[in-house]
Formats: C-alpha cells, structure tokens, sequence
C-alpha cells in the first residue's frame, strides 16, 4: 500500500495550520486518501505546534507513526530538533533556518543549540537533511507570513505530482488579494536549490 | 465531490443537512469550530451562549419547540450543562437534540480528561462516537432521528483527533429539508415537561424502558458492526481510537462501535464467541470494558493500555508488542541508538508580546498579593517569570475561591483574577455572593474584549453576535456597579504606574471591590506599534525586562536585544528598565 506521512513542526502563530491545510488538498487534488491532525487552542500562544498530514490508498490513523514519517518540515530549528524519533532512515528533512527562542533560552535558563548540533541529531535519524532559508525568503518578499507555502515549494519538487495541482490548491486557499503573493512563494521555494 | 473537513466542519454540516434550525454553545478547545462552522450556513440560527447551561437550555427549548437543534461544548462544559441534561432526558423534546460533545484526551488545552461517555450511562441517554469526518456528517443525522424516535437528546461524542483532524466527506446535492411554511403553536404538554416530583416519578420508569428498547436498537444499527477478519483476534473500539487499532492489526476481526451507550449485548456475545481473544482498546475508562465484563466475557484491556492520555497507533504498538499481541516493532527503532545527546529546551506557551494580561501580572507579582485565578489566556500569567497565578480550577472558580481563602482568615491581601468571557460565563454570581457574604477582596476582570484563548469569538460584552450581527453590549463596569460594587476602576495595564495606584488604592481600602484591567487583545485588534530599542551601551544586562516574560526579549552576552518581527512595540520593558536603555525611537 502506498503511502506519504508528512510532519510539520513550529511555533504558534508561524503558519503551519495554512501550509498543513494546502498539503491536505493538494494530497486530495493528486487522487489519495488523506487524514490531516494538528492541535489548536492554547498550543496557538507561542508554544509548540506540530501537524501530521498523510497520504496513501487508505489512510486510518490521523497521525503517524513513530518512525515511519516520510517527510519532516521544520518550521523553526529547534522545533524541527524534536521529532527524530519519529521519522523513518530514508525520510527527507527540509529545516528552515529561523530561531524562536523559547522562554528558558531568553531568560539564560537553558541553551539554544547550535545548529550543527541539530543538524548532526536529525541526520542520525534521516539521511537528507536540508537547510533553507524561508524565513529570509518571505521577508524578501515583503511577509514573513508565507514562509510556510516557500517552504511547500522546496517540498513539492521531491514529492512530485504535477506542479499545478500544488498552484491550483494555493489559489482556491489562499484569500484572493494574496495570491500573488503566495504564488511567488511558492515559486522561490521551489527555486531552492536541495544540496 | 469529496472535500476534506474536520471533524468539527463536518459535524456542522451533518447539522445542517439534517435540519437543525437552532445552535447554541459556549467556546472551548476542541469544540469551538462545530458552532462557528454551523453559523454560516443560511436560514440558520446559531449563538454564543454565556455558558454550556445556558446553551443547553437555548437547545431544549428550541427542541420543545419543535425545531431540531444542536449544543455543542467541550467535555467539562457538560459538567456545567449537566443539570440541564438531566431534566431533558426525563421531559423529552418534540424536535430532535443533539448534544456535540468533545473531550480532550491528554489534555491538550484542558483542565482534566474526563471520559464524558460516563454521562451518557449517567444521565440514561444514548450516546454515538464518529471516527472520521464522514461519520461526523453521517451520525449527526442518525442522532437527531433517534433522538425524534426515542424522545431523548443524544450525545455526539468526539476527542481532540477527531475534532480536529480532518478527513474527507461526501458532499451531498441535496440540502436539508425546508423549514415549515407556518410557525407551529406551541404544544403544550405539563405532565410531560412540568418535572415536579408527582411528574418526575412518572417519567423515571419511562426512561429505564426507553433505555432498554435503545439497547435493542443498537444490536440492529448498522453503525454497530462486526467486521470480519483473523479471528484469532477480535478488538473491540470505537471513535479514533477505531482507526489507531486498524493501522496496528490490519488483519483483526473488529467489533466497531458506532454506538457507545447503550451497548448491543447480543453482538458483543456473539463477537465473543467468534474470537478466540477479545481485546477492547479503549482510551481513559474502561467503559466498554467493564460492561463486557458484567456480561461474564473475558476480555484484555486495561491490563495492557493505559488508562491515562492520549492514544496513537504507535502507543498501541508498543503496548500490543509488550503483552505478546504481535511481535514486530511497528519499525526497526536504530536512530535511538545512535542519536548524539542534544539537550532541547522546553517550549510551553506564553503570552503574546503585546498582551494586556502581561502588565497586569507584573504588577501583582511585584505587588505580593495572593492570586486566585481563572480559565483562559490569562491562566498563562502562573507561569515564570510571571509567577503569578496561584489557584486555576474551572471556569468561574476564581471569586467563590477568592472568597473561601478569605473567608477562612489568610495574612496575605487577595486578588481574584477573572477574564470577561469567563466572567460572563460564571463569575456574576460568586461576584454577588462576595458583597453578599461581605469579604474584602479584590476581583480583577482581565478584559481583552474577545474571548482569546479558543480564537476570539464574541461574548455578550462586544456588542457582536456569533452570526456577526450588531446586538446590546452588556457594560462590565455598569454591570458590577449594579450589584452594588461602589469601589469600581477601568485601567489600561500597559500603565503600570497607574495599575499599580489604582490596585493599591483597592486593597487598603478594606472593602470588595473590582478593577477592570482593559486592553483589547492584540492578536485580535492586529494592533501593532514600532518596537522599541535597546541601546547596547546602556543596558547592564540586569535581566529586569526578561522578567516580563515577553518572547521578543532575549539575553545577548552584553545586553539584551529585541527581536523587531515578534516585537508588538507595547512598551512594557521601557517602562520597567530601570536604566532607561530600552526607548521608543525619537520620531
């Protein structure tokens, strides 16, 4: 049975309900099953947030299982740090490189850790793990707000499927006045070169 | 055409398709969006109750009415609703109720885990569970025509990963059926809906019979049913849980219930005996598991899964591998062995930079006091560096909390934290009983205008309806003066001067009194101010600031730095910098 267990990792208020929803659609648009999960409520204040988005003939659980995720989207460096467990050896890490400190970190309590530290702790998990910069990108397109569809643009061109099906969803999802916008996002991400 | 929806969407639109006409409901993680998704379809009517009770009482009405209606809530909100579900079980409706009940395993945004399908055996009400969205849009219309043919509200039941997990759902060409041409004439029928004890007493055998007749339905319904596969293994679940056991037994022979109360003896009996071993996966009680008990089955169940927190596929897995259920591990677990030790920070959630509730918290953590608080946002202020938050029970607990430590002789000064929404929900009468029962505390109604924490929905404080119609604002502060509250101040907590004056002022004034701390929230306002800077040279790195416990402030080697994207330009730190290196730029 075929299947594709995507994760997303962040920070509340950082956009990953959008980009979990476009996934959803676009897993729909390409003729799957999909279950899509993720917690709203009091996670939304600044805390940690995650969503479990699959695709596959017949999909029952909506969230994943440990060690089995296809593709980790870490919307935050530290976010992304936490979920090795969960994906499988031949999984597909996209990080974007954007610190959030936490409370703890801001208040000398702990440390943020290095990036080659999380690095080096993802790619015990999986074999390719890729640092991008949707952060800046999305700045440089005027709002931090789309780093998550610059970020869908780096996945979509590993996960295949016709890139308009991918064009398609954000332009029904997004709300009229920013799809340009969002286009133009989706675009930069898929410029990105995965090395 | 499929589209994907939550389980709240779909419930919703199963609602609609189904001819409910009136919602009522009170917000609260995971149930907000049922209500929020039902109000936009047409020809309906939908409201923010001030609270789950009243929400019931809007619904039953509207069922005595003959309309069909829906309430929906949050698990703890049927603790507050349940005195209104008694007396509905006993009177019966005319049109059918639907109860849309969401619970929250693993407390993901909850103060407890209760297993609400307990109150559907409590209160002698059917109760069905959906696993997917589908089933949400399907049973909410099997609901309401059992609750028209059995005479009984019914119970929706869902948990967080159905309410918010989204699958797809048929949608279907036909709309729900028109609404009646002419308005009904009430009828009226006292014997029935008066529950005076001589009534009550004939209704009681009515619904132990109406139970029964129930238990018989459930053994014909056919979201109750036996799906072949190895019988040497038969699992019985429901809801997400359902879907959990399937990813892990593939091959099982599952009773899958759609129906969890009343339970179908005889297909349980006849699951039994076609199994070799029955296994009931169940998430929080053991509730199926002990009416399968009675019955004299032997079954496994809480022997191997827990009775706490939320499940998953991979928490089934685990607890299946180690009663010798199978003998895989779900995947070959190496990266544990090879993962280098990175020790990750925590990340609970805050409060946003920007929040009103950060200057008001502030102020009482500098000024001592006790703090007994309440259920939203704000309950985030218990939290270092704020620290001060020192009691959160339920919504509404915080005055009649308040008033009990006073009441009982304490040395420290007494403070009850409410939020508006909170404060319309339940804080009016506690409110009445401290100038009642004459207690001198200070009741803090933290007002952000909106009811934050489940995503800013309306209350009656806004002058705006669920269905975003211009209505009566109820006026907090004429509110509490009618009461009789003479002792009464509005004050912005981005002045932490004057919060501070005015909450001095109060407690030395050796009377109850209240204090509106007013500053809309700003996630909702989208208000946003240029963010002040740090000048490196001046600041001593003292770490006053970090004490706000604002996000944006972080501690550099030297001194501290604001992250100018998260910033909400508030102002707080440049007012407690006890240097004056924080400042607005000089325009």
């Amino acid at each position: 049975m075929e299947k594709i267990d995507f994760l997303m990792a962040g920070v509340g208020g950082q956009g990953t309900i959008l980009a979990s929803n476009i996934l959803a659609e676009v897993g729909l648009e390409l003729g799957y099953d999909v279950k899509k999960a993720e917690v709203h409520g009091m996670a939304q204040r600044g805390g940690t947030v995650e969503s479990h988005i699959r695709w596959g003939d017949k999909v029952y659980a909506p969230v994943a299982i440990q060690g089995d995720v296809d593709y980790l989207l870490g919307f935050e460096m530290l976010e992304a740090g936490r979920w090795p467990a969960f994906i499988k050896k031949d999984a597909v890490v996209i990080v974007n490189r954007y610190r959030i400190p936490p409370p703890s970190v801001n208040l000398g309590k702990a440390r943020y850790p290095r990036e080659e530290e999380l690095d080096s702790l993802l790619k015990s998990a999986a074999s390719r793990v890729f640092w991008i910069n949707a952060t800046e990108k999305a700045k440089e397109l005027g709002n931090p707000a789309v780093i998550g569809v610059v970020m869908l643009g780096a996945l979509s061109s590993l996960v295949g499927g016709e890139e308009s099906a991918w064009l398609n969803v954000i332009k029904r999802m997004v709300p009229e006045r920013f799809v340009d916008l969002n286009l133009k996002a989706f675009e930069a991400g898929r410029q990105i070169q995965l090395a | 055409m499929k589209k994907l929806m939550t389980g709240n969407e779909a419930l919703a639109y199963g609602a609609y398709l189904s001819g409910v006409r009136v919602g009522a409901a009170y917000p609260g993680t995971p149930s907000t969006e049922i209500m929020e998704n039902f109000a936009r379809y047409p020809g309906v009517f939908a409201e923010w109750a001030p609270n789950e009770k009243v929400a019931m009482d809007v619904g039953i009405g509207a069922a005595y009415a003959g309309s069909r209606a829906m309430v929906s809530m949050k698990h703890v909100g049927l603790n507050v609703a349940a005195d209104s579900l008694f007396y509905a079980v006993y009177t019966g409706l005319k049109g059918g109720l639907v109860i849309a009940c969401a619970d929250d395993p693993g407390m993901h945004s909850s103060q407890n885990e209760q297993d609400n399908r307990n109150y559907a055996k409590f209160a002698k009400l059917p109760m069905l569970e959906p696993a997917d969205s589908e089933e949400c849009k399907q049973f909410m219309g099997i609901a309401l025509e059992m609750s028209e043919a059995f005479d009984t509200p019914v119970i929706v039941r869902t948990v967080t990963r159905i309410s918010h997990s989204s699958s797809p759902v048929e949608i279907l060409e036909d709309g729900p059926p028109p609404p009646p041409e002419d308005l009904p004439l009430y009828e009226r029928n006292p014997l029935k809906c008066v529950m005076v004890p001589a009534n009550a007493r004939q209704r009681h055998p009515v619904i132990e019979e109406k139970i029964k007749k129930l238990a018989d339905y459930a053994e014909t319904i056919a979201i109750n049913r036996i799906e072949p596969g190895d019988d040497s293994l038969g699992i019985v679940a429901s809801g997400s849980v359902y879907q959990y056991a399937r990813e892990v037994f593939p091959n099982a022979t599952f009773l899958k219930l759609g129906m969890v109360y009343p339970l179908p003896q005889k297909l349980i009996k006849e699951f039994a005996s076609r199994v070799k071993t029955v296994v009931v996966i169940e998430e929080l009680d053991p509730f199926f598991e002990e009416h399968i008990r009675l019955m004299g089955i032997e079954v496994k169940g809480k022997d191997i899964f827990p009775m706490i927190g939320e499940f998953s596929p991979s928490l089934i897995h685990q607890c299946a591998l180690e009663a010798g259920l199978i003998d895989a591990p779900a995947v070959e677990a190496e990266a544990a062995a090879t993962a280098p030790a990175v020790e990750l920070p925590i990340r609970p959630p805050i409060l946003c930079p920007g929040c009103g509730h950060r200057g008001m918290f502030h102020v009482l953590r500098e000024t001592g006091v006790l703090v007994l608080g309440d259920i939203g946002c704000y309950t985030l202020g218990f939290a270092p560096p704020l620290s001060a938050m020192h009691t959160c029970g339920c919504m509404g607990a915080s005055i009649g909390v308040a008033h009990g430590v006073a009441k009982a002789g304490v040395k420290d000064r007494i403070v009850a934290v409410i939020g508006d929404s909170t404060f319309f929900h339940s804080g009016i009468h506690p409110l009445i009983d401290v100038l009642y029962n004459e207690s001198n505390i200070t009741v803090i109604i933290a007002d952000n205008s909106v009811t934050a924490m489940t995503g800013h929905q309306q209350h009656p404080g806004t002058g705006i309806t669920l269905q975003k119609k211009t209505t009566h604002a109820v006026d907090l502060e004429k509110l509490v003066r009618s009461i009789g509250y003479n002792l009464v101040d509005v004050v912005d907590p981005y002045n932490l001067e004057k919060f501070e004056e005015v909450l001095e002022n109060h407690l030395n004034s050796g009377k109850p009194s209240v204090i509106i701390s007013k500053r809309p929230c700003v996630l909702y306002t989208k208000e946003k101010r240029t963010p002040p800077q740090v000048n490196a040279d001046e600041c001593t790195n003292c770490g006053t600031c970090l004490d706000l416990g604002c996000s944006p402030l972080m501690q550099e080697e030297n001194n501290v730095s604001i992250d100018p994207m998260l910033c909400n330009g508030c102002g707080l730190c440049v007012q407690v910098c006890p240097v004056e290196a924080i400042v607005h730029e000089v325009n």
